[in-house]
């Protein structure tokens, strides 16, 4: 037969008669390996960049894991634990000085016996704030509420005391650590929002006067570091205000901080006013509703809503900026951090590395978290604008 | 329209307080219902808080005894621990009512910082702290080191001083915070630290090996440290100075916390004018008579304080030495209180 | 409300009309400003001439009394506050310029990483980022500095050949000694950058004309490297290099690169490039993918597309947010301060304060300068940005 074939018709005898074995699928087009050849050793250039880069990590990553953990003391009462020894040349971190001062980095020099109120409103602070950023949460606005109006009332009372309500009074030099680090930034977050918007809507305003107040304003603060802003206020403020009335020195450095990111929340929020089409503001002004009740009802929820990952990341860089009232002598977090280095019961070589450490890892959950958080807002108002 | 609020709650503020006429410095104290004092904010041995935030030190008896004077209460005080940089800021705009915070007592303070000193409780002077490693046995043997210093203290004037009239060069290395300015010099940027001699000796402990730095002989300044307050209210700065001499005068006569009820009893006129039991001495000073007695049932007489806070019962150990009676070859010398 | 009422022209209550409430809203912000200005100026006179406390300038040019450790200009302590307020500016912007230098290429190198399609040095940017924009520069400062001090001490350095000694005092390198005719090195390669110039606009022109490529890259080596070397032979070496000598304490003179301006710089540029990694990144996103498929289709190679089509189109977009961050870089040099960098705000808002107290003239001088140099830099970049907008067709 297959001579046959071959006899009638030469011109075709290339012609393969049975299908020779399929061949096995390429193994580097799918699986651990090709995606690795894809993503690592593409070129010449890209093998050579992924091999230095991974003796980089390597290097950095075996020395961060020897300082933090391998080498680090864990256990021990005072600073012998943390010396170096015959066994133990280069000693690593020293967490059991964290460990031993936790409390303190926690509460600040706040009454042990009363430290339940800080507590309560750390735990306040969490649920409200949970509950306002939770988009899903159910009934939000009242979280906003307790984030907003409950929280700093509750937290103020119980923090400073209430006689009339059988609560101890509480001065504010007691106040310290975290718990200050995070009221500088609440009470920062809280007020700066507001005053912010209204800065922003200022800046807009058709009024020539209140117009300029407010550009002069957000351009000198925006203009000079916060640094000096805290010092103008530590230093001038009490010059500037009568004799008699004398703002607390936490109260002074809020005022400062609160002033500075309400400026940089304004430039915010005004850009995501401009965002907004014009239709939106004709719109309100063609239904008739006046000045502050078309910003209430139709502006300012669009514009707020467009902006809350820049707000969020507003709020990262004032959290991260709360760490320069301890240059006014503010007792926040990095300021107890710096008192604890003072007891000769534990100064080491490595204490202070191993508390900014800390610090670092502090800082770093709360701002990655926030910063995350903005991110996802963003995916998903990028998704609903797609729509 | 942020500006117009601050404007308001100031305006407001303004006119809230306008009523109230600016009264001594006793009467707002003693009105207020406790004494704010001007502290270090962290110094062993003058004024430190513990983790729990009681204060204790030299400087802080100062302030109870002044709390004791005025209230018979030596826990009516209230500390603001302050920087260098703003303790006369503070003092000036009246934050608080007397500054007691190490702070040496210089003409130009007097005369342009609006601060008057009332007295001086602690006689010091500038020293330097080196690694005993380096060999170093006199500070003119520090031509060309590092000196890590801090900011904005008589301590950086003082140091640029010595060496431009010895004639050698030094590296300055300054700190605003007195933590970061030991840090330096620990870890080894600094081949010297300097700051007063009280200091170093309460600053090496916080060291990593205390036992291998040594305080150089030389004393290169003179560091009257005492209490300031306003200028222009002389009742005030009266009660401030006579307290320290109350205190001192205590010691001279024998009188302390233990034995200060007995003393009541005694029959020497010294002792009698300064516990009350004779004359009118506190009236003159806007007190009650016994404001002497209160200081020394409550907080001691100078001698005590200073044991207790830097002296032999103290981490610190240091000498009396100058901070010694006049009598025992010391400078502290109380005038007389009749 | 009928619309019969309105056609009647109905009389607006005074209380009611726009015109009148935009006045008197005006007026009562003037007042309440005003008066609040007022109070406080009234307030800070009265508070310190109670004290016998003078505010002025008066203190600018009497004598600091104080050394500063890194300075570009002459100062001992002999100079004045003035002289000191001068050292503190210039190591601000010394700093920032440097800084913002550095920061820009780490920046772009860091932002064009994060879209490499290596997944490791994407994901090594996207972390770099991410950790480094999620701590205070404040502590990243300090663990910086406090990492440069764990460097050796200069006492227990060897002296080396090499002439170059890492300390934690700063870089000791050997410094070049000018001798007679040393000026000829100066113009030779003077004169090697002009006539590199020219050649440059030569061979850019030809290629426009002919599109025949000349070598620029060697004759940048002839002229301006070769080209002064050869003149520094040829008269005679005259340029020497003084090593440092090792002294008791340290080495001599200052260090070439102090440690405190190097953890500055090192922390303000990681700090700073991080956030430009970031507008680099949605600059060069925002350019649509046609334009780097229609590069690659013309055979550019991913180094000239990046170079000639990418970044110059993404560079419009990329420009104010970068314009912003250079502002924060100079606005955060002043925690450098903390560190024990002698900028201004340590040295003027900080020992010149102290040793003066003239807390309303000090402060105030040094917000005008930040304030001053913010609207410097916003106005050069403003008109940057407008120049690279007129391109545009």
């Amino acid at each position: 037969m297959s001579n046959s074939v071959s006899t009638n018709s030469p011109s075709v005898s290339f012609i393969r008669k049975e299908s020779t074995q399929a061949l096995p699928p390429p193994i580097r087009a799918t699986g651990a390996l090709a995606w690795i050849r894809d993503n690592l050793f593409s070129t010449v250039f890209n093998t050579v960049l992924t091999f230095i880069s991974l003796a980089l990590i390597y290097l950095m990553l075996m020395q961060l894991l020897h300082f933090a953990f391998f080498d680090a003391t864990f256990t021990g009462q005072d600073r012998s634990a943390c010396l170096s020894s015959a066994s133990r040349p280069e000693p690593g971190a020293c967490w059991s000085f964290i460990s031993t001062y936790i409390n303190y980095f926690i509460y600040g020099s706040y009454p042990i016996d009363l430290r339940w109120r800080v507590n309560i409103v750390y735990v306040l602070f969490f649920i409200s704030m949970v509950w306002v950023l939770w988009i899903n949460a159910p009934k939000r606005a009242w979280g906003a509420i307790s984030f907003f109006i409950i929280l700093p009332i509750v937290s103020y009372i119980l923090l400073l005391g209430a006689p009339s309500l059988g609560l101890e009074k509480v001065t504010t030099e007691r106040l310290g650590g975290m718990v200050v680090t995070f009221i500088v930034a609440i009470v920062g977050i809280v007020v700066s929002l507001p005053l912010g918007i209204l800065l922003a809507l200022g800046r807009r305003s058709n009024l020539p006067i209140v117009k300029v107040f407010c550009v002069i304003f957000i351009e000198f603060v925006r203009g000079v570091p916060l640094i000096t802003v805290l010092f103008a206020a530590n230093f001038m403020l009490p010059l500037f205000l009568p004799p008699d009335l004398n703002p607390d020195r936490l109260l002074r450095a809020l005022v400062a901080v609160v002033l500075f990111s309400a400026a940089y929340m304004a430039e915010v929020v005004r850009a995501g006013l401009q965002a907004l089409p014009k239709g939106q503001y004709e719109g309100a002004n063609a239904m008739g509703l006046s000045y502050w009740q078309s910003m209430r009802l139709i502006i300012l929820p669009q514009a707020l809503k467009a902006t809350l990952p820049n707000i969020v990341n507003s709020n990262v860089a004032l959290f991260k900026d709360t760490t320069l009232v301890s240059t006014v002598g503010i007792f926040d977090f990095v300021n107890t951090l710096q008192a604890s280095f003072k007891n000769p019961d534990w100064a080491t070589p490595v204490t202070s590395t191993t508390g900014w450490l800390f610090a670092a890892a502090f800082y770093f959950v709360c701002c990655y978290s926030m910063s995350s958080y903005a991110r996802t807002i963003e995916t998903r108002l990028a998704i609903a604008d797609k729509r | 329209m942020k500006s117009s609020l601050i404007s308001l709650t100031v305006g407001s503020a303004i006119t809230l307080i306008a009523g109230a006429v600016s009264a001594g410095t006793l009467d707002t104290v003693k009105s207020k219902g406790f004494l704010q004092c001007g502290s270090n904010t962290s110094l062993a041995g003058f004024g430190q808080p513990d983790p729990q935030g009681n204060w204790k030190g030299l400087d802080v008896d100062f302030c109870r005894a002044v709390a004791s004077a005025i209230f018979n209460d030596p826990t009516k005080v209230k500390f603001t621990p302050l920087a260098a940089k703003d303790r006369f800021t503070a003092l000036q705009s009246g934050e608080i009512d007397a500054l007691v915070r190490n702070t040496t007592w210089t003409l130009s303070r007097d005369t342009t910082l609006g601060a008057f000193f009332g007295a001086v409780n602690y006689y010091d002077g500038q020293g330097f702290l080196v690694r005993k490693s380096m060999n170093i046995k006199s500070a003119l043997e520090l031509n060309g080191a590092t000196v890590c210093v801090q900011q904005g203290t008589t301590t950086e004037l003082n140091l640029t001083d010595y060496f431009r009239a010895n004639k050698i060069t030094y590296k300055p290395v300054v700190f605003a915070g007195s933590d970061e300015t030991l840090k330096a010099y620990d870890s080894g940027r600094c081949d010297a630290y300097t700051t007063d001699a009280s200091g170093l000796y309460a600053e090496r402990l916080k060291l990593t090996k205390p036992e291998d730095n040594a305080v150089l002989p030389e004393i290169i300044s003179k560091e009257p440290l005492g209490p300031a307050v306003r200028q222009g209210d002389d009742q005030w700065a009266n009660i401030i100075r006579w307290t320290h001499y109350a205190m001192v005068t205590a010691e001279e006569q024998g009188v302390t916390t233990a034995n200060v009820d007995e003393m009541l009893k005694s029959t020497n006129p010294d002792i009698k004018r300064l516990l009350g039991t004779e004359g009118k001495f506190g009236e003159g000073l806007g007190l009650k008579n016994d404001w002497a007695y209160q200081i020394i049932k409550n907080v001691g007489n100078y001698g005590e304080s200073f044991e207790r806070n830097v002296g032999a019962g103290s981490q610190l150990k240091i000498a009396r030495g100058q901070n010694g009676l006049w009598s025992k070859g010391g400078l502290q010398y109380a005038p007389p209180i009749r | 409300m009928a619309i019969a009422e309105l056609e009647e022209k109905p009389r607006i209550s005074p209380f009611y009309d726009p015109k009148i409430r935009a006045f008197v809203y005006q007026a009562a912000m003037i007042f309440l400003v005003g008066y609040g200005l007022y109070a406080a100026y009234t307030n800070a006179v009265t508070g310190l001439s109670k004290q016998g406390v003078v505010t002025s300038l008066g203190f600018w040019d009497s004598v600091a009394g104080f050394p500063i450790s890194f300075r570009l200009i002459d100062f001992t302590e002999l100079s004045s506050y003035g002289t000191a307020f001068w050292v503190g500016l210039i190591n601000t912007v010394v700093v920032s310029v440097i800084g913002i230098f550095l920061a820009t290429i780490l920046g772009f190198i860091v932002g064009i990483a994060r879209l490499s399609s290596n997944w490791l040095i994407s994901k090594i940017a996207y972390w770099y980022v991410q950790i480094i924009r999620n701590i205070p520069l404040l502590i990243q400062l300090i663990l910086i500095a406090d990492l440069m001090h764990h460097l050796p001490g200069a006492t227990e350095i060897k002296q080396n050949t090499s002439g170059i000694y890492l300390t934690n005092q700063g870089l000791f390198t050997p410094r070049p000694v000018f001798e007679a005719g040393s000026g000829l090195i100066f113009y030779a390669f003077l004169g090697g950058l002009v006539a590199f110039i020219g050649y440059y606009n030569w061979a850019k022109n030809r290629q426009i004309a002919t599109g025949k490529q000349s070598p620029t890259g060697l004759v940048f080596l002839g002229l301006i490297v070769i080209f002064p070397i050869a003149v520094f032979f040829i008269s005679g070496m005259p340029i020497s290099l003084a090593y440092p000598v090792k002294t008791r304490f340290s080495f001599q003179g200052d260090a070439t690169l102090q440690i405190e301006f190097v953890a500055a710089l090192l922390g303000l540029v990681i700090y700073t490039a991080a956030f430009i990694a970031e507008v680099v990144r949605a600059g060069i996103m925002s350019v649509s993918k046609g334009q780097t498929e229609a590069a690659s289709a013309l055979g550019l190679t991913a180094g000239q597309n990046l170079r000639l089509v990418v970044v110059p189109q993404a560079f419009r977009v990329i420009l104010p947010p970068l314009t912003n961050q250079y502002l924060n870089l100079t606005k955060n040099s002043s925690l450098a301060s903390v560190i024990a960098f002698p900028e201004l705000v340590q040295v003027f808002a900080g020992t010149v304060l102290n040793q003066t107290n003239q807390a309303i003239p000090v402060m105030g001088i040094t917000m005008l300068v930040y304030l001053t140099i913010s609207l410097i830099t916003s106005f050069l970049m403003n008109a940057f940005n407008q120049r690279m907008a007129l391109r545009e067709r």
